[in-house]
């Protein structure tokens, strides 16, 4: 069975693993320089021009792996020495081109940047082309295509051009942190930081949870991934690393589905808070929109505040498959509550670093959410759980929501905000197309997990959000 | 008196709530929310014996259908 989606995941992962195995060992600091050259052994290249290159560019790997580069304020970085310089042409005629007499790819042209050869064949004026796309569009052979590369295809949101020397380069004034670069280059050139080492010397630090307990936050899309192992398991090894504990992230938002039915019942209209990159997205640009947005917490945040509650002392681990993550624990009103996050990706590669088998442990348990909450975790979730929410509470408002399934959603619902054009009245954003299930941290991604994580909501003991809460006397400290 | 009852994984599914539910109930009925304060805590590590359940440093372990019985034997007593 495949582990990852791509071979470039799982050379992060080997690389993760190989750090953890040495921080473990207490020899990182001497140590490290000796992950490429374990990596890529060589003498021949498998995946660079030269096994230099490649073992150069795994020590960038080796640097991001431990933390990254302290002095960049995004947690998602380029390696500029892996970065392929893909070639960016923009419109281009291919050879299917047939030299027809129709000539509809020049007539659309607004620019007259199209001529024909001695061969009748079609031929764009680099010069001349806007990029405008009208002659792909008519061309009936489909012979024009458009060759963007594919870290700014995977950015809708247009935070990423080509910098200095063709390196791909991100503007962090624009970007949300959602991962999709990530996980679409084609050669890893973009990765996100991570903060692995933080958390084991979290658990190292707690002395067996003597000093202090350190508890698990595990994401609902959990469910869609280790699907290799039962859930279970997966909450067993987690115990097997250290932790004293594992709570449900869906059991925050259970409670934020109550708090967020009860602002958007008060003020009318609200865009979720849930997604820190659609609320990134929003903040850098719709700014004008920030008042609408949703004053409650993410579910992450919101029930690690919770578990300090009970626990002034804990930390808290959050492990999920979402990059943003990484980027809102730095938010000055979430870092009180959430000590470090990690991905799926990362897990993965601390269990292996332990060589933990998850399929042979026993399997533990891991209840604390309702159904409503455990379904956040995919697109229109969030939705259900609001109207649940009302619905509980005996509200006679009732929620018309929007579910944007993928930024380009959002950014269409939130446009139409704007121009005062939206009949709904609550906006769902999910930066990643599917929801979190679509998460850059994520493990795989299979058209499977939807229903994966709806089989998981169902099989939690509690049915509503207000047995949930009440099983942890949630409004009570309201 | 803190009374502390695990809403951890384990004793959530053999009935935390249900105890929780009842235990303020019946400190509403005696009144004695200003002598009595409730709390939660995720895991007490005794998952074998849950539903874990402590006053002050004393451990118990419950049913739901012993809330009342608990609350009369133990509690009660201890608050004279």
């Amino acid at each position: 069975m495949l582990l990852f989606d791509t071979y470039v995941q799982k050379l992060k992962y080997k690389v993760l693993r190989e750090v953890a195995k040495h921080a473990y060992e207490g020899t990182l600091q001497d140590c490290y320089l000796d992950i490429p050259k374990l990596i890529s052994p060589g003498p021949k290249s498998t995946m660079r021009c030269c096994i230099y290159k490649e073992r150069a560019i795994v020590a960038e790997r080796v640097k991001i792996a431990m933390g990254g580069d302290k002095t960049n304020s995004n947690v998602i970085e380029v390696i500029g020495i892996a970065c392929d310089e893909c070639p960016v042409s923009g419109y281009r005629v291919g050879p299917d081109c047939r030299g027809c007499i129709a000539h509809r790819c020049s007539s659309v042209c607004p620019r007259g940047a199209i001529s024909f050869d001695a061969d009748h064949h079609a031929h764009i004026d680099p010069d001349k082309c806007v990029n405008c796309g009208k002659c792909a569009s008519v061309c009936p052979y489909s012979a024009i295509q458009n060759h963007v590369r594919p870290c700014e295809r995977a950015c809708k949101i247009k935070a990423i051009s080509q910098g200095e020397n063709h390196v791909a380069h991100i503007d962090n004034s624009k970007c949300t942190a959602c991962g999709a670069c990530v996980y679409q280059c084609p050669f890893g050139a973009i990765q996100d930081k991570s903060s692995l080492l933080d958390a084991i010397r979290m658990i190292r630090d707690s002395e067996g949870n003597q000093r202090y307990k350190v508890y698990a936050v595990v994401a609902p899309s959990i469910s869609s991934q280790f699907v290799y192992a039962k859930l279970g398991q997966v909450i067993t090894g987690l115990k097997h690393l250290g932790f004293f504990s594992v709570v449900e992230a869906a059991l925050g938002a259970d409670m934020v589905a109550y708090n967020e039915a009860r602002e958007l019942a008060e003020k009318g209209f609200l865009t979720s808070s849930c997604c820190p990159a659609f609320v990134s997205y929003i903040e850098k640009s719709f700014p004008a929109m920030k008042p609408l947005i949703s004053h409650n917490l993410s579910p992450m945040a919101e029930v690690s505040r919770f578990i300090k509650s009970t626990d002034p002392d804990a930390k808290v681990i959050f492990i999920g498959p979402c990059t943003a993550k990484k980027q809102e624990v730095l938010r000055d009103e979430v870092k009180p509550y959430v000590d470090c996050v990690l991905t799926f990706e990362e897990l993965q590669a601390w269990f292996d670093s332990r060589e933990l088998s998850l399929g042979e442990l026993e399997e533990g348990v891991l209840d604390n959410a309702s159904y409503f909450g455990r379904i956040f975790a995919r697109c229109g979730g969030l939705s259900d759980a609001v109207a649940q929410a009302l619905k509980e509470q005996n509200s006679d408002f009732t929620v018309q929501p929007v579910s944007c399934d993928g930024i380009e959603e959002c950014r269409v619902a939130l446009l139409k905000k704007q121009k005062g054009l939206l009949k709904e009245n609550f906006i769902e954003g999910m930066a990643c197309v599917g929801g979190c299930i679509g998460g850059a941290g994520c493990l795989t991604h299979g058209p499977k997990d939807k229903g994966e994580v709806d089989k998981y909501g169902h099989e939690a003991y509690e049915k509503t959000i207000t047995d949930a809460l009440a099983q942890c006397a949630y409004h009570m400290d309201k | 008196m803190k009374i502390t009852i695990c809403i951890g994984s384990s004793c959530h599914l053999k009935g935390s709530r249900q105890i929780v539910e009842e235990m303020q109930r019946l400190v509403a009925e005696h009144q004695l929310k200003n002598r009595i304060e409730l709390a939660g805590k995720f895991c007490m590590g005794n998952c074998q014996n849950g539903v874990c359940v402590t006053i002050d440093d004393e451990n118990f372990s419950l049913k739901p259908e012993d809330t009342r019985a608990f609350f009369d034997n133990e509690v009660l007593p201890r608050l004279k």
